[in-house]
């Protein structure tokens, strides 16, 4: 992105340190009172995520930062987006289409949408259908989105199973060759990969994060 | 149904033995063998072939299913295994909100599923600060059990003196709360009704010979009101936008939390208290941040158990390994420490001289392994621990996985005996 002013430092400074009355503060002078560009506005919160991102993989930032980070990033904007009065310009090219959901039989979100959180700062376009998806909803989901990589999610026992399922029913549908297909969640090791058939399993969002470049062929 | 079993003459001798081992592990000594215990949940309808929702439902079945297996498996302890599946009526008579179970929100076949959501706003912090119970009373029981919703017009009586006192009576005859009166009496009986059952449980299983792996339960202060209250969202984002909030809370929670345990486990007669714990693992939050907001409010609540004789034994769920210097501090021999995922060996390293450890068979080895596989997998726990003097009781990481084929369950007992004993 082009340099900042001192003030866009400042903002992007507060978002990412999690100092947030001060950046959501800053953030509505900029857009409310002096007439900033919106588009720039959102361009430095994706600057801050990309620092709360590197430095969750960096093991300084856990979960209530992410979440934190995610919070102000939608509270800014809910602000922004309505002053956009153009077309936005061309969105920088994406590394990749990544589709995930919690495979059916299981309610559990959190890791999932911190893994939707950290593919998305680091580049990628990603679609998240949700928890407790049906093998056929993937199928359908993967025919209109095409995606390069394939996430299924799920912390109970019973996700063993039906990851396997839905990952049989993706194979039946004549899609598998198209695709990466990852799983992830708490009790997911290399066993169910072998059982499940998956092509790799991560334990936490940056092993999710280096899958899905590794294949994109990018650098993790 | 099958034919009633005879107590076996050796039953009391067979129950000491086996209580003894349990003991003798928390005390530091290692027992005669290694002690195996049965942990289940849904897991007995795998067994019995029956399905979840008869198993929430059919107290009498779900009784003799357990002792079945009891009988067949000839565990060190058992787990109140009624008490954790059959509570299908009361958790209807209470219309309770925070899980959906097998019948009731989930399919017939599909586990407890806990619903995350915001039970208490922040904003309400100090509303529960200032009185716990008044809040509980009008706010938090008519959120959570449908039986309780009158119960928001209960009178406001703190503050009342006198004949002020008197005048306040009268609001005990509000319509709505007379209604939820009568279902709470209602779902207090069905309640009264799965307690005795346990009793009758927990009171044959002592006739056959086998002890309680637990019968008190209870939660961490940081947990319960991060799964119970606040909701994963809420929790995370309180620990940064208001810490001293939630360290207070913490400590208040604590103090109720023990207050109504320690009569509960006295009441019991097993001294082990279960914790399950939720929020202690290592990627969930920053060491720095466990040691301020997780871990005081813990230890001192574990402390507190210990001051009553009470012995307990927290299950730090998924991977906690980074934490295991950290919660060493505290004092010797007093507690068991279930570990899920941590890795049981440098447990055992770290903290084989301060506490009882208990686990960990993988749960993707007992669903998707061989016996062969989970032969192997105690095996690797009885070279890497036992062996090396470690005071364990073996058990699968959080309790039998619900999927596991019954064989490998039998291979798991079958394990503990041909390596340890």
């Amino acid at each position: 992105m082009s340099e900042m002013t001192e003030q866009e430092a400042r903002l992007v400074g507060h978002l990412a340190e999690m100092e947030e009355d001060e950046g959501i503060d800053l953030a509505k002078k900029m857009l409310l009172e002096e007439g900033a560009d919106p588009m720039r506005v959102l361009e430095l919160c994706r600057a801050a995520m990309d620092i709360v991102g590197k430095k969750f993989e960096d093991g300084e930032y856990f979960l209530p930062e992410l979440v934190l980070a995610g919070e102000m990033l939608d509270t800014i904007g809910a602000i922004a987006k309505p002053l956009i009065k153009n077309a936005p310009g061309e969105e920088p090219r994406k590394l990749g289409k990544v589709l995930i959901g919690t495979v059916h039989g299981d309610l559990h979100d959190i890791g999932k949408n911190i893994v939707s959180f950290m593919l998305d700062i680091n580049g990628f376009e990603v679609k998240d259908i949700g928890i407790d998806v049906p093998a056929a909803t993937f199928v359908s989901e993967i025919e209109a989105f095409k995606p390069d990589v394939v996430g299924l999610s799920g912390f109970l026992t019973l996700a063993f199973d039906s990851m396997k399922e839905t990952i049989a029913t993706i194979d039946k549908a004549g899609l598998r060759s198209d695709l990466k297909i990852m799983i992830g969640g708490g009790q997911i090791d290399e066993t169910v990969r072998a059982y499940t058939g998956a092509d790799a399993f991560g334990v936490n969002a940056v092993e999710a994060v280096s899958l899905c470049k590794g294949w994109m062929g990018v650098n993790a | 149904m099958s034919a009633v079993v005879e107590a076996p003459a050796n039953a009391k001798a067979a129950y000491d033995a086996r209580w003894q081992r349990i003991m003798d592990c928390v005390a530091l000594r290692q027992p005669d063998r290694m002690p195996a215990t049965l942990f289940g949940t849904f897991w007995l309808a795998k067994y019995a072939g029956v399905s979840y929702k008869q198993l929430m439902y059919d107290l009498d079945g779900t009784a003799e299913i357990a002792e079945r297996a009891v009988l067949e498996l000839d565990p060190d302890t058992v787990s109140p295994l009624v008490l954790q599946t059959a509570m299908g009526p009361t958790l209807d008579a209470t219309g309770y909100k925070q899980v959906q179970w097998p019948g009731q929100g989930v399919g017939d076949n599909q586990p407890y599923q806990y619903l995350d959501r915001e039970y208490m706003p922040p904003e309400e912090y100090d509303d529960f600060l200032f009185d716990p119970t008044g809040y509980y009373l009008r706010v938090y029981l008519p959120r959570v059990m449908g039986a309780f919703e009158g119960f928001s017009e209960f009178p406001n009586i703190a503050g009342g003196f006198y004949f002020r006192l008197f005048a306040n009576v009268r609001g005990f005859l509000n319509p709505a709360l007379q209604d939820s009166w009568a279902r709470v009496q209602k779902a207090g009986q069905v309640s009264q009704e799965l307690a005795e059952h346990n009793n009758r449980f927990v009171a044959r299983m002592a006739e056959l010979g086998y002890p309680m792996g637990n019968i008190a339960t209870s939660g961490a202060p940081f947990d319960v009101l991060g799964d119970y209250f606040r909701g994963a969202r809420g929790i995370l984002t309180d620990m940064r936008r208001r810490g001293d909030k939630l360290l207070e809370a913490c400590d208040k929670m604590r103090r109720l939390l023990v207050k109504q345990v320690v009569p509960a486990a006295k009441a019991a007669g097993n001294p082990i208290v279960f914790i399950p714990l939720h929020w202690a693992p290592d990627a969930f939050m920053s060491q720095d941040q466990f040691k301020t907001y997780w871990w005081p409010s813990f230890r001192q609540m574990m402390l507190d158990l210990i001051a009553e004789d009470l012995i307990p034994m927290p299950m730090w769920e998924s991977d906690c390994t980074k934490r295991l210097e950290i919660i060493q501090d505290i004092p010797k021999g007093k507690a068991i420490y279930w570990f899920e995922r941590a890795d049981i060996v440098r447990a055992r390293e770290v903290l084989g001289d301060t506490v009882a450890l208990r686990g960990n068979v993988s749960p993707s080895t007992l669903t998707t392994g061989t016996p062969e596989d989970v032969d192997a997998a105690v095996k690797y726990i009885v070279d890497n621990v036992w062996n090396n003097g470690g005071r364990i009781i073996l058990d699968a990481a959080f309790g039998l996985p619900d999927e596991t084929p019954v064989e490998n369950v039998r291979a798991m007992f079958r394990a503990a005996r041909k390596y340890a004993g």
